[in-house]
């Protein structure tokens, strides 16, 4: 693999750009591998390459049946913030966000971060106790948050309107100034770059029909569209198709798969420097580099493995908008989708051994899983390294449901879904 | 949007009328306090979350403000039908089950529009 560097990219102006090379293999699958990851997505594939750079574990196979980063890892808004309530919350999402800081310069491949700030609103008393109870337990947690009047807020965000006369006035916002984006592909890309570069073999349309599994019940492989690959372990990181997987193992998961929608807008001049979102009215927006606003709409009511969702969801989602920011009220939307998220009663994460020896599941991410895309890779790496998870994914065990320690954000509205 | 039949108001409504209310035909255990923390677990967090066929209660919210339960196909989202509350999980047939198949290649998730280049393939 050739790194990339700015004397690359003038030696390939000079030479027409035809000495770039591909950059990651299409092998043919072995037939067996130290560990399966099954899900080629920006946490299945950073699991991949933190096995291979801090385990040492290169015999790896990531199993996709689409297309690497065509899921929600493709599907989503991008945001990054590490501002939630609960300790072991706060540990892995701030966990990540220390990794996202050097992730460019570690994977050599440019996945734009950009520490813009993420400022959440809030429109009520309600929503003002809520953020000042988050903003105090970021603090002992070491977490960046800071509380803005609404005047401070318009400063940090001008297209913001403040005024006392909307439904819903802005009373204050939380701001995280480390929040902030980043180009989702180039985190798979970069990941997979690196990942093939070790060894790793990345098998893009190979779907998995079942799980193997010996006499004494452990799992020793599995069946895909290109043959059996036996391995003694298999990670599951397969988003909205996590219970589908999992049921092939014989665990049922305390899982439910609902359609996310997202939309783009037409292309603009940079207008809007950071991230807004706010729960009360379901404005979520921020602009990419391209100049597009991306917005995050909110699921559908109902389960679905469809990828699309209803129009009246993005409409609302839009509403809020024009009311939040007037200025963006005659903008044109060019493009919208849906990714299928795979949601736990809890709203927080499984990153877990399961009852099935060998079998690994890094699900349940919901609404928010591109923030947590480094450090989960890095914890969930370490659980099936060593057989044993990592101090911050400790908490995120599949038995929290039947001993009762939940992690419950959803109860805390630390989500913005 | 989904156009959902209210078997109370008998008539298809948009979905906007209607709220969601999870997986149908859960069964809440009379003796509650003597279940055993696997059994709640099964009761309260597990789902089937099955991709194909699910049997879901719905409320008509917006009208008639009752509970009934409905046959989907989760991968096309067409309904089978919707039946009273009360009324056991019906048996569906193949021709019903067939008429609310996804087709063959309808989402990048069933069927990838994308091929891989063969490694040394020229363009």
């Amino acid at each position: 693999m050739r790194k990339f560097s700015a004397f690359a990219v003038a030696r390939e102006a000079m030479r027409s750009h035809k000495g770039w090379e591909k950059q990651w293999a299409n092998p043919e699958p072995k037939s067996s591998y130290d560990v399966i990851i099954v899900g080629a997505g920006g946490h299945g594939l950073a699991t991949a390459y933190y096995l291979a750079s801090v385990h040492g574990i290169t015999n790896v196979a990531v199993l996709e049946k689409g297309w690497l980063g065509g899921g929600n890892t493709g599907r989503n808004t991008t945001i990054i913030r590490s501002n939630y309530l609960y300790d072991e919350s706060a540990g892995m999402y701030n966990h990540a966000v220390k990794l996202w800081e050097g992730l460019s310069q570690e994977l050599n491949y440019n996945v734009m971060f950009s520490q813009r700030g993420v400022m959440m609103l809030t429109h009520n008393v309600h929503d003002v106790q809520v953020a000042q109870r988050h903003l105090h337990a970021n603090r002992l947690n070491g977490v960046d948050n800071s509380w803005v009047t609404p005047e401070e807020a318009k400063e940090f965000c001008p297209p913001l309107n403040i005024s006392k006369s909307v439904r819903y006035p802005v009373m204050g916002a939380a701001l995280q100034r480390k929040g902030g984006v980043a180009r989702h592909d180039a985190v798979a890309w970069g990941y997979a770059r690196k990942a093939a570069a070790m060894g790793v073999h990345i098998i893009q349309q190979c779907e998995v029909k079942s799980v193997n599994r010996d006499e004494s019940g452990a799992v020793t492989g599995v069946n895909t569209t290109r043959g059996t690959i036996n391995s003694k372990k298999v990670g599951v990181v397969a988003a909205g198709h996590t219970s589908v997987l999992m049921d092939m193992a014989g665990v049922r998961m305390p899982l439910e798969s609902y359609p996310l929608q997202a939309l783009v807008s037409e292309p603009v001049k940079p207008i809007f420097p950071c991230v807004v979102m706010s729960n009360t009215v379901h404005a979520y927006i921020s602009q990419s580099d391209k100049g597009e606003l991306v917005i995050g709409a909110g699921t559908d009511q109902y389960t679905s493995y469809s990828q699309t969702g209803g129009l009246h969801i993005a409409t609302h989602t839009l509403e809020a908008i024009c009311e939040m920011f007037p200025i963006f009220a005659r903008m044109k939307m060019l493009r919208s989708w849906g990714g299928i998220v795979d949601v736990t009663p809890d709203r927080s994460p499984i990153l877990a051994k399961t009852p099935v020896k060998g079998l690994y599941v890094n699900c349940g991410w919901g609404t928010g899983g591109f923030k947590a895309t480094p450090g989960s890779g890095h914890v969930f790496a370490h659980t099936i390294a060593n057989d044993e998870p990592h101090k911050i994914n400790a908490g995120f065990t599949l038995e929290r449901f039947h001993n009762g320690r939940l992690i419950d954000e959803a109860a805390a509205a630390a989500v913005a879904h | 949007m989904l156009l959902i039949y209210c078997p109370y108001c008998e008539k298809e409504l948009p979905e906007i009328e209607f709220h969601g209310e999870g997986e149908a035909h859960i069964e809440r255990p009379a003796n509650m306090a003597d279940l055993s923390d696997e059994d709640f677990e099964k009761f309260f967090f597990i789902r089937e979350n099955e991709k194909g066929i699910v049997f879901e209660r719905w409320r008509h919210l917006h009208g008639c403000g009752r509970f009934f339960n409905a046959a989907r196909h989760s991968v096309s989202d067409k309904f089978i039908k919707t039946y009273k509350a009360g009324e056991p999980k019906p048996k569906l047939t193949k021709k019903e089950i067939e008429a609310v198949l996804p087709p063959a290649k309808s989402t990048p998730a069933n069927e990838p529009i994308w091929t891989i280049e063969k490694e040394g393939e020229k363009k």
